[in-house]
């Protein structure tokens, strides 16, 4: 039995990962619905402030991804509004959401990660995209991998392969965002460790290896069911899954991360484990990472939800 | 730190795991079927804060709820016992003597033998596509084109040759040509689908001048013409526009729906068919589906009895022309230099021309971003073109949001550009149309 009165589960949002939200939040409040816990599923929207005052909750499961979700914003008003929740407080939330952030601050940890440039828009408008593309380019080789150095589920990201690529790549980037991060492309392993602390500490979960049936790990392998294959535990010699865990483990660590999180890492075929990004609000859908690793270290999904919001009321808001 | 991985509970999973058990026994039809970005973001646009110049749904606020309500209650407690019974794949009788006046107002002389009711005209569109395609067999349709006939299309593995339109609809010398084109390879054409009618969703209608030509040269061919008109009572000036079926009944399919001129829950169209392709229809539908809603084709049917459903399509006309006009008074005031768009006489739809190089499916998140909603071109093209250009339906919001919308995409636009000029253009080419 639980001492959980009532749990809000927050999904949606505004951002493009709003429908993944949605799914991950479905699956949690599903979950612990069938653990006995009286979950409810809410929006981030002009209602949210005065339901949780009108009833407050025993905690909050944030399962917003993107901005506001993953950056802290909405946590803060709930610590504003002394509401418990899982997860990683806000300044935390900002450098792991941050992904140029993450990578400076667990590179200084002494953790590999890829080599890279983080430009804003103005800077292409203000030097000449030109010139600053064939700087790149030059500066880190290629091929390169483009990304939004915030957002998630891979969207306005990609690799680029030829220097005539870039430009495309790094508009599509700007879609979802004003900055771009652009990084030397590791091939290798990609690899997913999740980090979860139910009470004795922060605890990597066997790794968990993707490996999409053609192409990359984009939005569609991500969320079609049967377009990826996983592995758990991820095909890797045994000292190299241990180096994949402790890099989780470090990330997890260096940028005070809470509860739960889940990083992203790439195992290039010398056996080296590069840090990608680190997420504070990992994907609970049916095709994400995180629920397959904690089922196959033998924990119940509906369990661990139901552990990490006893410890998030019994912490207080 | 604690470094030590969580014990696993059982042994170690070997073999991979996916996430769909069935992975390699789906048809090669489902192979398209996949989550996608886009989808992805129309899950945003549905949001209230978002305005939403996205969507095609019908404005059914505007309907007297309160007596189609009492008229539904009605139905229920007189004619309950048919309405809530199986019925036959043709659909009800009553019904489609109604639909036969509704067509009248297009000058169609219809006898209800001829009609099959359908679920939305989508479902007549499957059927069609059902009975007419094999894989790789050719369908004309219009450049651009309804997106939901091309996912019907799609289903079926047809080839779809796109047949260019401009500002007076589909383009005869350009069917010729895809005609000839298509036999020179050895390969007719099963039929050309068109949306004549303040087109979905390029807003432009078939000129009267072209309808003749347009017949003439399908039924040179050989060509069934698939005429799907859900709007052709919605126009904004004069009377209704004579359908292509009015003209050749032999030669014509003519879909039509009271998804915009009633309910668009209600989910009833129909399609009214020769004989020879009427009676397919029915068996293809009695598989599918082995009959339609009673309950909704009644409700339609007491609808048409009892409602004053001409004065309702007056109503409706008239709020979609204001609403058309604050787009196009919007679009004009704030979209920059580069843009042009369509002006409908009718429906729900602008299309949109972007500035050279801009993508509007690359430009969408930003949009959303910024809280307006459109869709990319490509949406309408079956071979991936039409990047350069977005639809715009006007039929939902009320005339100052539109306002507000128009001038957020603007905004994004205007970004583009700048973007534009930064890259290089790197967008793809607009569609045909001005």
């Amino acid at each position: 039995m639980t001492d959980l009165d009532r749990v809000v589960v927050l999904a949606g949002g505004l951002s493009p990962e709003r429908e993944v939200s949605l799914r991950s939040g479905e699956r949690v409040r599903d979950a612990l619905a069938e653990a006995g816990v009286d979950a409810v599923l809410a929006e981030a929207d002009s209602a949210l402030l005065s339901n949780l005052r009108a009833a407050p909750p025993s905690a909050v499961f944030p399962a917003i991804h993107g901005a506001s979700g993953e950056d802290g914003a909405i946590r803060e008003v709930l610590g504003l509004l002394g509401v418990p929740y899982v997860g990683s407080v806000p300044s935390a939330c900002q450098m792991a959401f941050d992904k140029p952030t993450a990578k400076a601050l667990t590179a200084a940890a002494g953790l590999v990660t890829p080599a890279s440039v983080t430009l804003p828009r103005e800077t292409f408008h203000d030097l000449g995209a030109s010139a600053v593309i064939d700087l790149i380019v030059a500066k880190l080789g290629l091929p390169l991998y483009v990304k939004p150095s915030r957002g998630g589920s891979a969207l306005g990201a990609g690799p680029v392969h030829t220097a005539a690529e870039l430009p495309a790549a790094v508009l599509s980037c700007f879609g979802y965002g004003d900055t771009a991060l652009i990084e030397r492309f590791v091939s290798g392993t990609e690899v997913a460790v999740g980090v979860v602390d139910l009470g004795g500490g922060p605890r990597p979960l066997p790794a968990v290896e993707i490996v999409p049936a053609s192409g990359g790990y984009d939005y569609s392998a991500r969320y079609t069911p049967g377009k990826t294959e996983f592995y758990v535990p991820a095909r890797l010699p045994g000292p190299v899954a241990a180096e994949a865990a402790r890099v989780a483990l470090t990330a997890h660590t260096v940028l005070g991360l809470r509860d739960v999180s889940r990083t992203d890492l790439i195992v290039d075929p010398a056996g080296t484990v590069h840090f990608l990004e680190v997420n504070v609000a990992p994907g609970m859908t049916d095709t994400s990472t995180l629920p397959l690793a904690l089922e196959a270290s033998g924990h119940q999904f509906g369990a661990t939800c139901v552990a990490l919001l006893e410890l998030a009321a019994a912490r207080g808001g | 730190m604690t470094g030590e991985a969580v014990t696993a509970a059982q042994e170690p999973i070997s073999q991979p795991q996916r996430t769909d058990r069935y992975v390699g026994q789906y048809a090669d039809r489902a192979v398209g079927m996949v989550a996608s970005e886009i989808r992805a973001l129309f899950a945003v646009a549905a949001r209230p804060e978002i305005v939403s110049l996205a969507g095609g749904s019908p404005y059914v606020a505007a309907l007297p709820l309160d007596a189609v309500g009492d008229m539904v209650g009605k139905l229920v407690a007189e004619h309950g016992a048919t309405a809530l019974q199986y019925c036959t794949a043709q659909g009800d009788t009553g019904l489609r003597e109604r639909i036969c006046e509704v067509m009248a107002l297009e000058q169609i002389r219809a006898h209800p033998d001829e009609i099959v009711v359908t679920v939305g005209s989508q479902q007549a569109l499957d059927l069609l596509t059902r009975i007419f395609v094999n894989p790789g067999d050719v369908v004309l349709a219009e450049a651009p084109s309804y997106v939901g006939a091309l996912g019907a299309f799609a289903a079926y593995q047809a080839h779809v040759v796109h047949v260019a339109m401009d500002d007076d609809g589909l383009i005869p010398e350009a069917l010729d040509e895809a005609i000839a084109r298509a036999a020179a390879r050895g390969r007719r054409a099963k039929f050309l689908y068109t949306v004549p009618n303040f087109h979905n969703p390029a807003g432009v209608t078939l000129a009267p001048g072209r309808r003749h030509r347009i017949l003439d040269s399908c039924r040179r061919a050989g060509l069934l013409v698939i005429e799907d008109n859900p709007y052709g009572l919605l126009g904004f000036d004069g009377e209704p526009m004579r359908a292509l079926r009015a003209d050749d009944a032999d030669a014509v399919v003519y879909l039509g729906t009271f998804s915009k001129t009633f309910a668009a829950g209600i989910r009833v169209g129909w399609a009214a068919a020769p004989a020879a392709i009427r009676d397919k229809l029915v068996l293809a539908a009695e598989s599918a589906v082995l009959c339609h809603s009673s309950f909704a084709q009644l409700t339609v049917r007491e609808y048409l009895a009892t409602q004053p459903w001409r004065e309702q399509i007056k109503t409706f006309r008239e709020l979609y022309r204001e609403r058309r006009d604050a787009t196009l008074d919007a679009l004009a005031a704030v979209m920059p230099p580069g843009c042009r768009w369509t002006r409908p006489a009718g429906g729900f739809y602008v299309w949109l021309t972007l500035p050279d190089g801009i993508d509007a499916k690359v430009m969408l998140p930003r949009a959303l971003s910024s809280r307006v909603a459109y869709v990319p071109g490509t949406g309408f093209y079956a071979d991936g073109s039409g990047g350069g250009n977005a639809r715009l339906c006007y039929s939902l919001p009320d005339p100052d949001r539109i306002a507000e919308g128009v001038r957020r995409l603007a905004a994004v636009i205007e970004t583009e550009i700048e973007m534009r000029d930064d890259f290089g253009p790197l967008g793809p080419a607009a569609g045909s149309l001005p």
